[in-house]
Protein backbone atom coordinates (compact mmCIF):
# COMPACT_ATOMS: atom_id res chain seq x y z
CA UNK A 1 0.00 0.00 0.00
CA UNK A 2 1.35 3.37 -0.97
CA UNK A 3 1.40 5.84 1.85
CA UNK A 4 0.41 8.98 -0.02
CA UNK A 5 0.83 11.03 3.07
CA UNK A 6 4.57 10.34 2.97
CA UNK A 7 4.72 11.91 -0.44
CA UNK A 8 3.34 15.21 0.67
CA UNK A 9 5.86 18.01 1.05
CA UNK A 10 6.93 18.49 4.67
CA UNK A 11 6.39 22.22 4.26
CA UNK A 12 2.74 21.66 3.40
CA UNK A 13 2.42 19.19 6.24
CA UNK A 14 3.80 21.72 8.67
CA UNK A 15 0.93 24.09 8.01
CA UNK A 16 -1.84 23.40 10.52
CA UNK A 17 -5.41 22.78 9.30
CA UNK A 18 -8.13 25.34 9.88
CA UNK A 19 -8.92 25.99 13.53
CA UNK A 20 -12.67 25.99 13.02
CA UNK A 21 -13.27 22.71 11.21
CA UNK A 22 -14.70 20.98 14.28
CA UNK A 23 -17.12 23.81 15.07
CA UNK A 24 -18.03 24.23 11.45
CA UNK A 25 -19.12 20.61 11.15
CA UNK A 26 -21.31 20.79 14.24
CA UNK A 27 -22.78 24.20 13.39
CA UNK A 28 -23.64 23.18 9.82
CA UNK A 29 -25.91 20.44 11.18
CA UNK A 30 -27.83 22.73 13.53
CA UNK A 31 -31.19 24.09 12.45
CA UNK A 32 -31.49 27.15 14.66
CA UNK A 33 -27.87 28.11 14.97
CA UNK A 34 -27.03 31.79 15.13
CA UNK A 35 -23.66 32.32 13.65
CA UNK A 36 -21.36 35.07 14.82
CA UNK A 37 -18.61 33.05 13.20
CA UNK A 38 -18.79 34.35 9.67
CA UNK A 39 -15.90 36.39 8.32
CA UNK A 40 -17.76 38.03 5.47
CA UNK A 41 -20.52 40.62 5.02
CA UNK A 42 -24.13 39.51 5.25
CA UNK A 43 -24.97 41.99 2.50
CA UNK A 44 -25.19 40.89 -1.08
CA UNK A 45 -23.01 42.93 -3.49
CA UNK A 46 -24.80 46.22 -4.31
CA UNK A 47 -26.99 45.85 -7.36
CA UNK A 48 -25.27 48.47 -9.52
CA UNK A 49 -22.05 46.47 -9.20
CA UNK A 50 -23.75 43.19 -10.04
CA UNK A 51 -25.57 44.80 -12.93
CA UNK A 52 -22.37 46.14 -14.46
CA UNK A 53 -20.99 42.62 -14.55
CA UNK A 54 -24.15 41.26 -16.17
CA UNK A 55 -23.90 43.99 -18.80
CA UNK A 56 -20.25 43.17 -19.38
CA UNK A 57 -21.12 39.53 -19.96
CA UNK A 58 -23.86 40.52 -22.40
CA UNK A 59 -21.29 42.58 -24.28
CA UNK A 60 -19.06 39.55 -24.53
CA UNK A 61 -16.36 40.43 -22.00
CA UNK A 62 -15.20 36.88 -21.40
CA UNK A 63 -11.50 36.94 -22.29
CA UNK A 64 -8.25 37.10 -20.38
CA UNK A 65 -7.09 40.56 -19.42
CA UNK A 66 -3.57 41.97 -19.15
CA UNK A 67 -1.68 40.09 -16.43
CA UNK A 68 -1.67 43.18 -14.26
CA UNK A 69 -5.41 43.62 -14.72
CA UNK A 70 -7.57 45.93 -16.84
CA UNK A 71 -5.86 49.29 -17.20
CA UNK A 72 -9.19 50.95 -16.43
CA UNK A 73 -9.31 49.22 -13.08
CA UNK A 74 -5.70 50.02 -12.27
CA UNK A 75 -6.38 53.66 -13.09
CA UNK A 76 -9.41 53.72 -10.80
CA UNK A 77 -7.40 52.13 -8.00
CA UNK A 78 -4.64 54.74 -8.34
CA UNK A 79 -7.14 57.56 -8.63
CA UNK A 80 -8.85 56.45 -5.43
CA UNK A 81 -5.54 56.34 -3.53
CA UNK A 82 -4.69 59.80 -4.81
CA UNK A 83 -8.05 61.18 -3.77
CA UNK A 84 -8.23 59.54 -0.37
CA UNK A 85 -4.63 59.35 0.76
CA UNK A 86 -2.66 61.76 -1.47
CA UNK A 87 -0.70 58.80 -2.78
CA UNK A 88 0.73 58.82 -6.31
CA UNK A 89 0.83 55.35 -7.79
CA UNK A 90 1.43 54.79 -11.49
CA UNK A 91 -1.28 52.54 -12.96
CA UNK A 92 1.17 51.11 -15.49
CA UNK A 93 3.92 50.07 -13.08
CA UNK A 94 2.78 50.16 -9.46
CA UNK A 95 -0.41 48.08 -9.42
CA UNK A 96 -1.22 44.40 -9.70
CA UNK A 97 -4.82 43.21 -9.70
CA UNK A 98 -5.07 39.87 -7.92
CA UNK A 99 -7.52 37.13 -7.11
CA UNK A 100 -8.45 38.57 -3.75
CA UNK A 101 -6.08 39.80 -1.08
CA UNK A 102 -5.50 36.09 -0.51
CA UNK A 103 -3.49 35.77 -3.72
CA UNK A 104 -1.78 39.09 -3.11
CA UNK A 105 -0.60 37.89 0.31
CA UNK A 106 0.74 34.68 -1.17
CA UNK A 107 2.68 36.26 -3.99
CA UNK A 108 3.94 39.15 -1.88
CA UNK A 109 5.53 36.62 0.47
CA UNK A 110 6.89 34.52 -2.35
CA UNK A 111 8.34 37.63 -3.92
CA UNK A 112 10.30 38.83 -0.91
CA UNK A 113 11.09 35.76 1.19
CA UNK A 114 13.97 33.39 0.56
CA UNK A 115 14.41 30.24 2.66
CA UNK A 116 15.28 31.19 6.20
CA UNK A 117 14.08 34.78 5.94
CA UNK A 118 11.99 35.86 8.87
CA UNK A 119 8.82 37.91 8.74
CA UNK A 120 7.34 39.51 11.84
CA UNK A 121 3.62 38.83 12.17
CA UNK A 122 1.73 40.49 15.00
CA UNK A 123 -0.91 38.22 16.51
CA UNK A 124 -3.83 37.66 16.86
CA UNK A 125 -4.20 37.88 13.10
CA UNK A 126 -5.85 36.52 10.01
CA UNK A 127 -5.02 32.84 9.64
CA UNK A 128 -3.42 33.03 6.20
CA UNK A 129 -0.51 35.21 7.22
CA UNK A 130 1.61 32.55 8.88
CA UNK A 131 0.61 29.85 6.42
CA UNK A 132 1.57 31.97 3.39
CA UNK A 133 4.93 32.82 4.94
CA UNK A 134 5.66 29.15 5.64
CA UNK A 135 4.56 28.04 2.18
CA UNK A 136 6.82 30.71 0.68
CA UNK A 137 9.74 29.09 2.50
CA UNK A 138 10.03 31.89 5.03
CA UNK A 139 9.84 31.74 8.78
CA UNK A 140 6.85 33.48 10.35
CA UNK A 141 7.77 35.06 13.65
CA UNK A 142 4.63 35.68 15.68
CA UNK A 143 4.66 38.80 17.83
CA UNK A 144 1.94 38.86 20.46
CA UNK A 145 0.01 42.10 20.67
CA UNK A 146 -1.02 42.89 24.22
CA UNK A 147 -4.64 42.67 25.30
CA UNK A 148 -4.10 45.51 27.79
CA UNK A 149 -3.00 47.60 24.83
CA UNK A 150 -6.24 46.81 22.99
CA UNK A 151 -4.20 44.57 20.71
CA UNK A 152 -2.32 47.44 19.13
CA UNK A 153 1.23 46.57 18.19
CA UNK A 154 4.15 48.79 19.16
CA UNK A 155 7.88 48.85 18.37
CA UNK A 156 8.46 47.75 21.97
CA UNK A 157 6.46 44.58 21.24
CA UNK A 158 8.30 44.00 17.98
CA UNK A 159 11.87 44.83 18.98
CA UNK A 160 12.68 41.64 20.96
CA UNK A 161 11.72 39.50 17.95
CA UNK A 162 14.05 41.15 15.46
CA UNK A 163 17.01 39.08 14.28
CA UNK A 164 19.61 39.49 11.51
CA UNK A 165 17.26 37.37 9.37
CA UNK A 166 14.27 39.63 9.78
CA UNK A 167 13.31 40.86 6.35
CA UNK A 168 9.75 42.02 6.59
CA UNK A 169 6.83 42.95 8.80
CA UNK A 170 3.20 42.19 8.08
CA UNK A 171 0.55 44.41 9.63
CA UNK A 172 -3.19 43.94 9.25
CA UNK A 173 -5.22 46.83 10.66
CA UNK A 174 -8.15 47.29 11.07
CA UNK A 175 -7.62 43.86 12.48
CA UNK A 176 -9.29 40.52 12.03
CA UNK A 177 -10.07 39.13 14.65
CA UNK A 178 -9.79 41.90 17.26
CA UNK A 179 -11.33 44.95 15.57
CA UNK A 180 -8.29 46.95 16.70
CA UNK A 181 -6.99 49.82 14.62
CA UNK A 182 -3.73 51.72 14.71
CA UNK A 183 -3.70 55.49 15.00
CA UNK A 184 -1.47 57.70 12.90
CA UNK A 185 0.97 57.95 15.81
CA UNK A 186 1.02 54.16 16.26
CA UNK A 187 1.74 53.74 12.55
CA UNK A 188 4.43 56.42 12.57
CA UNK A 189 6.19 54.54 15.35
CA UNK A 190 6.03 51.38 13.26
CA UNK A 191 7.34 53.30 10.25
CA UNK A 192 10.39 54.41 12.27
CA UNK A 193 10.88 50.81 13.38
CA UNK A 194 10.74 49.65 9.75
CA UNK A 195 13.35 52.20 8.70
CA UNK A 196 15.60 51.37 11.64
CA UNK A 197 15.70 47.68 10.68
CA UNK A 198 15.31 48.27 6.96
CA UNK A 199 12.22 46.07 6.67
CA UNK A 200 9.70 45.68 3.89
CA UNK A 201 6.22 46.20 5.28
CA UNK A 202 3.25 44.28 3.94
CA UNK A 203 0.15 46.19 4.99
CA UNK A 204 -3.14 44.32 4.60
CA UNK A 205 -5.72 47.11 4.63
CA UNK A 206 -8.68 45.08 3.45
CA UNK A 207 -10.80 46.48 6.31
CA UNK A 208 -9.54 50.02 5.77
CA UNK A 209 -12.94 51.36 4.74
CA UNK A 210 -14.59 49.80 7.76
CA UNK A 211 -13.77 52.18 10.58
CA UNK A 212 -16.27 53.72 12.96
CA UNK A 213 -16.97 56.78 14.99
CA UNK A 214 -14.45 59.56 14.56
CA UNK A 215 -11.69 57.20 13.55
CA UNK A 216 -10.45 57.53 10.02
CA UNK A 217 -8.26 54.93 8.45
CA UNK A 218 -4.65 55.95 7.94
CA UNK A 219 -2.98 54.29 4.98
CA UNK A 220 0.45 53.04 6.01
CA UNK A 221 1.95 53.70 2.56
CA UNK A 222 0.86 57.33 2.89
CA UNK A 223 3.27 58.01 5.76
CA UNK A 224 6.45 59.87 4.79
CA UNK A 225 8.95 57.61 3.02
CA UNK A 226 6.82 54.51 3.43
CA UNK A 227 5.42 54.26 -0.07
CA UNK A 228 8.29 52.35 -1.67
CA UNK A 229 8.95 50.24 1.38
CA UNK A 230 5.36 49.08 1.62
CA UNK A 231 3.43 46.42 -0.23
CA UNK A 232 -0.06 47.73 0.24
CA UNK A 233 -2.80 45.12 -0.12
CA UNK A 234 -6.46 45.82 -0.44
CA UNK A 235 -9.54 44.41 -2.06
CA UNK A 236 -13.24 44.54 -2.55
CA UNK A 237 -14.38 41.56 -0.48
CA UNK A 238 -15.26 43.31 2.75
CA UNK A 239 -16.03 46.94 1.96
CA UNK A 240 -18.11 46.21 -1.13
CA UNK A 241 -19.50 42.85 0.02
CA UNK A 242 -17.76 41.09 -2.85
CA UNK A 243 -16.14 38.05 -1.22
CA UNK A 244 -17.23 35.56 -3.87
CA UNK A 245 -15.94 37.64 -6.77
CA UNK A 246 -12.33 37.08 -5.78
CA UNK A 247 -10.73 40.41 -6.52
CA UNK A 248 -8.07 42.45 -4.79
CA UNK A 249 -4.83 44.27 -5.57
CA UNK A 250 -1.30 45.09 -4.50
CA UNK A 251 0.40 48.48 -4.73
CA UNK A 252 4.12 49.00 -4.36
CA UNK A 253 7.26 50.18 -6.11
CA UNK A 254 7.73 49.08 -9.77
CA UNK A 255 10.39 46.45 -8.98
CA UNK A 256 8.31 44.60 -6.44
CA UNK A 257 5.17 44.81 -8.54
CA UNK A 258 7.05 43.51 -11.60
CA UNK A 259 8.34 40.57 -9.56
CA UNK A 260 4.90 39.83 -8.13
CA UNK A 261 3.46 40.06 -11.63
CA UNK A 262 5.86 37.36 -12.76
CA UNK A 263 4.48 34.88 -10.22
CA UNK A 264 0.93 35.99 -10.92
CA UNK A 265 1.43 35.60 -14.66
CA UNK A 266 2.65 32.03 -14.38
CA UNK A 267 0.28 30.84 -11.70
CA UNK A 268 -2.92 32.82 -12.13
CA UNK A 269 -2.54 34.58 -15.48
CA UNK A 270 -5.06 37.23 -14.53
CA UNK A 271 -7.96 37.91 -12.19
CA UNK A 272 -11.39 37.07 -13.63
CA UNK A 273 -12.53 39.72 -16.09
CA UNK A 274 -16.07 39.63 -14.70
CA UNK A 275 -14.84 40.61 -11.27
CA UNK A 276 -12.55 43.27 -12.70
CA UNK A 277 -15.45 44.92 -14.50
CA UNK A 278 -17.49 44.84 -11.32
CA UNK A 279 -14.58 46.32 -9.37
CA UNK A 280 -14.36 49.26 -11.80
CA UNK A 281 -18.02 49.99 -11.12
CA UNK A 282 -17.47 49.65 -7.36
CA UNK A 283 -14.74 52.30 -7.45
CA UNK A 284 -16.59 54.62 -9.82
CA UNK A 285 -20.04 54.54 -8.30
CA UNK A 286 -20.05 52.21 -5.32
CA UNK A 287 -18.85 54.43 -2.51
CA UNK A 288 -22.32 55.51 -1.37
CA UNK A 289 -23.46 51.89 -1.07
CA UNK A 290 -20.31 51.05 0.81
CA UNK A 291 -20.85 53.95 3.25
CA UNK A 292 -24.37 52.75 3.90
CA UNK A 293 -23.18 49.27 4.76
CA UNK A 294 -20.53 50.76 7.04
CA UNK A 295 -23.18 52.75 8.89
CA UNK A 296 -25.19 49.53 9.32
CA UNK A 297 -22.16 47.75 10.78
CA UNK A 298 -21.65 50.67 13.11
CA UNK A 299 -25.12 50.28 14.64
CA UNK A 300 -24.55 46.58 15.10
CA UNK A 301 -21.14 47.25 16.58
CA UNK A 302 -22.59 49.49 19.25
CA UNK A 303 -25.36 47.00 19.98
CA UNK A 304 -23.02 44.05 20.41
CA UNK A 305 -20.40 46.02 22.34
CA UNK A 306 -23.03 47.14 24.84
CA UNK A 307 -24.69 43.72 24.93
CA UNK A 308 -21.54 41.72 25.58
CA UNK A 309 -20.56 43.98 28.44
CA UNK A 310 -24.01 43.65 29.95
CA UNK A 311 -23.68 39.89 29.59
CA UNK A 312 -20.64 40.17 31.82
CA UNK A 313 -17.87 39.78 29.26
CA UNK A 314 -15.08 42.31 29.28
CA UNK A 315 -14.17 43.71 25.91
CA UNK A 316 -12.57 46.76 24.40
CA UNK A 317 -14.49 48.79 21.91
CA UNK A 318 -13.61 47.67 18.38
CA UNK A 319 -12.96 50.58 16.06
CA UNK A 320 -12.71 48.77 12.74
CA UNK A 321 -13.53 45.67 10.66
CA UNK A 322 -16.68 43.83 11.80
CA UNK A 323 -15.41 41.79 14.69
CA UNK A 324 -15.47 42.11 18.44
CA UNK A 325 -13.10 40.14 20.65
CA UNK A 326 -14.48 39.67 24.17
CA UNK A 327 -12.34 38.36 27.00
CA UNK A 328 -13.87 35.13 28.29
CA UNK A 329 -11.36 34.31 31.03
CA UNK A 330 -13.90 35.32 33.71
CA UNK A 331 -15.89 32.22 32.76
CA UNK A 332 -13.01 29.93 33.71
CA UNK A 333 -13.25 28.28 30.29
CA UNK A 334 -10.64 28.13 27.58
CA UNK A 335 -11.46 29.71 24.22
CA UNK A 336 -12.21 26.35 22.65
CA UNK A 337 -14.28 25.15 25.61
CA UNK A 338 -16.27 28.35 25.51
CA UNK A 339 -16.85 28.09 21.75
CA UNK A 340 -17.82 24.43 21.98
CA UNK A 341 -20.10 24.75 25.01
CA UNK A 342 -21.95 27.79 23.74
CA UNK A 343 -22.43 26.09 20.40
CA UNK A 344 -23.79 22.91 21.96
CA UNK A 345 -25.90 24.55 24.68
CA UNK A 346 -27.08 27.78 23.09
CA UNK A 347 -26.52 27.15 19.41
CA UNK A 348 -24.38 30.22 18.97
CA UNK A 349 -21.38 29.77 16.68
CA UNK A 350 -18.29 31.86 17.25
CA UNK A 351 -14.60 31.39 16.71
CA UNK A 352 -12.16 30.62 19.55
CA UNK A 353 -9.49 33.32 19.81
CA UNK A 354 -6.59 30.89 19.77
CA UNK A 355 -7.41 30.12 16.12
CA UNK A 356 -5.74 33.47 15.40
CA UNK A 357 -2.57 32.83 17.35
CA UNK A 358 -1.62 31.68 20.83
CA UNK A 359 -2.13 35.09 22.37
CA UNK A 360 -5.78 34.93 21.29
CA UNK A 361 -6.34 32.37 24.03
CA UNK A 362 -8.86 33.65 26.55
CA UNK A 363 -10.86 35.46 23.86
CA UNK A 364 -13.45 34.60 21.25
CA UNK A 365 -14.17 36.34 17.97
CA UNK A 366 -17.73 37.44 17.30
CA UNK A 367 -18.57 38.79 13.89
CA UNK A 368 -21.30 41.41 13.76
CA UNK A 369 -21.75 41.12 10.01
CA UNK A 370 -25.18 39.74 10.67
CA UNK A 371 -28.65 41.22 11.14
CA UNK A 372 -29.66 43.18 14.23
CA UNK A 373 -32.35 40.58 14.96
CA UNK A 374 -29.74 37.82 14.95
CA UNK A 375 -27.34 39.82 17.07
CA UNK A 376 -30.05 40.58 19.63
CA UNK A 377 -31.01 36.93 19.87
CA UNK A 378 -27.36 35.88 20.10
CA UNK A 379 -26.82 38.37 22.92
CA UNK A 380 -29.72 36.88 24.88
CA UNK A 381 -28.25 33.43 24.42
CA UNK A 382 -24.75 34.56 25.41
CA UNK A 383 -26.09 36.27 28.52
CA UNK A 384 -28.02 33.13 29.44
CA UNK A 385 -24.93 31.00 28.87
CA UNK A 386 -22.58 33.17 30.91
CA UNK A 387 -24.99 33.56 33.83
CA UNK A 388 -25.63 29.80 34.06
CA UNK A 389 -22.04 28.64 34.11
CA UNK B 1 -32.14 62.51 16.01
CA UNK B 2 -31.45 61.61 12.41
CA UNK B 3 -29.96 58.28 13.52
CA UNK B 4 -32.95 57.46 15.68
CA UNK B 5 -35.32 58.25 12.81
CA UNK B 6 -33.30 56.11 10.43
CA UNK B 7 -33.48 53.19 12.83
CA UNK B 8 -37.22 53.58 13.35
CA UNK B 9 -37.86 53.98 9.67
CA UNK B 10 -36.30 50.58 9.14
CA UNK B 11 -38.08 48.91 12.03
CA UNK B 12 -40.50 50.81 14.25
CA UNK B 13 -40.87 47.91 16.66
CA UNK B 14 -37.31 47.94 17.88
CA UNK B 15 -37.27 47.86 21.68
CA UNK B 16 -36.05 51.04 23.38
CA UNK B 17 -33.32 48.98 25.03
CA UNK B 18 -31.85 48.03 21.66
CA UNK B 19 -32.14 51.56 20.32
CA UNK B 20 -30.41 52.85 23.42
CA UNK B 21 -27.46 50.50 22.87
CA UNK B 22 -27.12 51.48 19.25
CA UNK B 23 -27.35 55.20 19.94
CA UNK B 24 -25.21 55.13 23.04
CA UNK B 25 -27.89 56.83 25.16
CA UNK B 26 -30.19 55.64 27.94
CA UNK B 27 -33.53 53.94 27.41
CA UNK B 28 -35.18 56.87 29.13
CA UNK B 29 -33.63 59.27 26.64
CA UNK B 30 -34.84 57.14 23.74
CA UNK B 31 -38.39 57.26 25.04
CA UNK B 32 -38.19 60.98 25.67
CA UNK B 33 -36.86 61.67 22.18
CA UNK B 34 -39.56 59.55 20.59
CA UNK B 35 -42.29 61.28 22.56
CA UNK B 36 -40.97 64.62 21.40
CA UNK B 37 -40.78 63.52 17.77
CA UNK B 38 -44.39 62.37 17.98
CA UNK B 39 -45.50 65.57 19.63
CA UNK B 40 -43.74 67.67 16.98
CA UNK B 41 -45.43 65.55 14.29
CA UNK B 42 -42.08 64.54 12.87
CA UNK B 43 -43.09 60.97 13.50
CA UNK B 44 -46.63 60.84 12.12
CA UNK B 45 -47.41 57.18 12.56
CA UNK B 46 -45.90 53.73 12.84
CA UNK B 47 -47.16 51.74 9.88
CA UNK B 48 -47.00 48.10 8.91
CA UNK B 49 -46.11 47.14 5.38
CA UNK B 50 -48.51 44.37 4.38
CA UNK B 51 -48.50 42.14 1.36
CA UNK B 52 -52.29 41.95 0.98
CA UNK B 53 -52.05 39.63 -2.00
CA UNK B 54 -50.94 36.89 0.35
CA UNK B 55 -53.90 37.29 2.69
CA UNK B 56 -56.47 36.43 0.03
CA UNK B 57 -58.28 39.68 0.84
CA UNK B 58 -59.35 41.61 -2.19
CA UNK B 59 -58.10 45.13 -2.38
CA UNK B 60 -57.78 47.27 -5.44
CA UNK B 61 -55.43 50.20 -5.66
CA UNK B 62 -55.76 52.90 -8.25
CA UNK B 63 -53.40 55.72 -9.05
CA UNK B 64 -55.25 58.71 -10.40
CA UNK B 65 -53.87 61.70 -12.20
CA UNK B 66 -56.05 64.70 -11.50
CA UNK B 67 -56.06 68.03 -13.32
CA UNK B 68 -57.39 71.07 -11.51
CA UNK B 69 -58.26 74.67 -12.11
CA UNK B 70 -56.39 76.55 -9.40
CA UNK B 71 -58.45 78.92 -7.29
CA UNK B 72 -57.72 82.50 -6.41
CA UNK B 73 -55.94 82.95 -3.03
CA UNK B 74 -55.67 79.26 -2.13
CA UNK B 75 -54.30 77.74 -5.35
CA UNK B 76 -54.63 73.98 -5.19
CA UNK B 77 -54.76 73.54 -1.45
CA UNK B 78 -58.49 73.87 -0.92
CA UNK B 79 -59.38 71.37 -3.62
CA UNK B 80 -56.66 69.03 -2.41
CA UNK B 81 -58.24 69.13 1.03
CA UNK B 82 -61.65 68.32 -0.34
CA UNK B 83 -60.06 65.28 -1.92
CA UNK B 84 -57.78 64.04 0.86
CA UNK B 85 -60.52 64.17 3.50
CA UNK B 86 -62.15 61.10 1.94
CA UNK B 87 -61.24 57.86 3.77
CA UNK B 88 -60.91 56.05 0.45
CA UNK B 89 -58.05 58.36 -0.50
CA UNK B 90 -54.77 57.01 0.87
CA UNK B 91 -52.26 59.42 -0.62
CA UNK B 92 -52.31 62.82 -2.31
CA UNK B 93 -49.36 64.66 -3.83
CA UNK B 94 -49.16 67.96 -5.65
CA UNK B 95 -47.15 67.34 -8.80
CA UNK B 96 -45.13 69.19 -11.37
CA UNK B 97 -45.70 68.19 -15.00
CA UNK B 98 -48.72 67.32 -17.06
CA UNK B 99 -51.17 66.87 -14.18
CA UNK B 100 -51.63 68.51 -10.80
CA UNK B 101 -52.52 65.94 -8.16
CA UNK B 102 -51.52 62.34 -7.82
CA UNK B 103 -54.20 60.56 -5.83
CA UNK B 104 -53.98 56.97 -4.62
CA UNK B 105 -57.23 55.26 -3.79
CA UNK B 106 -57.91 51.90 -2.22
CA UNK B 107 -61.18 50.05 -2.61
CA UNK B 108 -62.66 46.57 -2.42
CA UNK B 109 -63.14 46.18 -6.16
CA UNK B 110 -62.48 47.94 -9.43
CA UNK B 111 -66.16 48.82 -9.52
CA UNK B 112 -65.88 50.31 -6.09
CA UNK B 113 -62.98 52.55 -7.07
CA UNK B 114 -64.44 53.50 -10.46
CA UNK B 115 -67.60 54.47 -8.70
CA UNK B 116 -65.78 56.67 -6.23
CA UNK B 117 -63.88 58.44 -8.99
CA UNK B 118 -66.96 59.03 -11.12
CA UNK B 119 -69.34 60.18 -8.39
CA UNK B 120 -67.12 61.80 -5.77
CA UNK B 121 -63.76 62.80 -7.22
CA UNK B 122 -64.51 63.90 -10.79
CA UNK B 123 -67.49 65.92 -9.64
CA UNK B 124 -65.58 68.15 -7.23
CA UNK B 125 -65.61 71.73 -8.41
CA UNK B 126 -62.28 72.66 -9.95
CA UNK B 127 -61.43 69.09 -11.02
CA UNK B 128 -61.18 69.26 -14.80
CA UNK B 129 -59.91 65.79 -15.68
CA UNK B 130 -59.04 62.41 -14.11
CA UNK B 131 -57.08 59.48 -15.51
CA UNK B 132 -57.14 56.26 -13.48
CA UNK B 133 -54.52 53.53 -13.54
CA UNK B 134 -55.13 50.29 -11.71
CA UNK B 135 -52.22 48.72 -9.96
CA UNK B 136 -51.63 45.14 -11.07
CA UNK B 137 -48.72 43.81 -9.09
CA UNK B 138 -46.40 45.34 -6.55
CA UNK B 139 -42.71 44.48 -6.89
CA UNK B 140 -41.21 46.85 -4.37
CA UNK B 141 -42.80 49.09 -1.80
CA UNK B 142 -41.11 51.66 0.43
CA UNK B 143 -37.74 50.12 -0.19
CA UNK B 144 -38.88 46.57 0.48
CA UNK B 145 -38.80 43.99 -2.29
CA UNK B 146 -42.11 42.10 -2.05
CA UNK B 147 -40.94 38.64 -3.04
CA UNK B 148 -37.24 38.78 -2.35
CA UNK B 149 -35.53 35.57 -3.33
CA UNK B 150 -32.12 36.62 -2.12
CA UNK B 151 -31.11 34.93 1.08
CA UNK B 152 -28.06 34.39 3.23
CA UNK B 153 -25.95 31.96 1.25
CA UNK B 154 -22.81 32.22 3.33
CA UNK B 155 -21.15 29.24 4.95
CA UNK B 156 -22.09 28.99 8.60
CA UNK B 157 -18.53 29.80 9.70
CA UNK B 158 -15.42 31.21 8.06
CA UNK B 159 -12.22 32.81 9.25
C1 LIG C 1 -7.45 40.34 7.21
C2 LIG C 1 -7.86 39.66 5.96
N1 LIG C 1 -7.07 39.71 4.89
C3 LIG C 1 -7.40 39.08 3.74
C4 LIG C 1 -8.56 38.34 3.63
C5 LIG C 1 -8.85 37.66 2.33
O1 LIG C 1 -9.64 38.46 1.52
P1 LIG C 1 -9.92 38.21 -0.02
O2 LIG C 1 -11.37 37.82 -0.09
O3 LIG C 1 -9.66 39.52 -0.68
O4 LIG C 1 -9.02 37.15 -0.50
C6 LIG C 1 -9.42 38.27 4.72
C7 LIG C 1 -10.66 37.50 4.65
O5 LIG C 1 -11.26 37.11 5.64
C8 LIG C 1 -9.06 38.94 5.92
O6 LIG C 1 -9.85 38.90 7.00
Amino acid sequence: MTNWNDRISPIVKSVPPSGIRKFFDIASEMEDVISLGVGEPDFVTPWSIRESCVYGLEQGYTSYTANRGLLELREEICFMHKRRFELDYNPKTDVLVTVGVSEALDIAMRTILTPGDEILIPEPCYVSYKACATLAGGIPVPVPAKAENDFRITPADLEPHVSPKTKALLIGYPNNPTGAILSKEDLEAIARFAVKHDLIVISDEIYGDLTYGDTKHVCFAGLPEMKDRTILLNGFSKAYAMTGWRIGYALSNPDIIAAMTKIHQYTMLCAPITAQIAAVEALRHGEKYMRKMVSEYDKRRRLIYDGLQKAGLKCFEPKGAFYIFPDITSTGLSSEEFAEKILMQEHVALVPGNAFGECGEGFVRCSYATSIEQISEALLRIEHFVSHL
Amino acid sequence: MRELLELLKHDARRPAKELASMLNISEYEVEEKMAKLEKDKIILSYNTLINWDKTGENTVTSIIEVNLTPQREVGFDAIAERIYRFDEVRTVYLMSGSFDLLVIIEGKSMQDVANFVATRLATIEGVTQTRSHFLLKPYKKDGIIIDDKEKDRRLVMSI
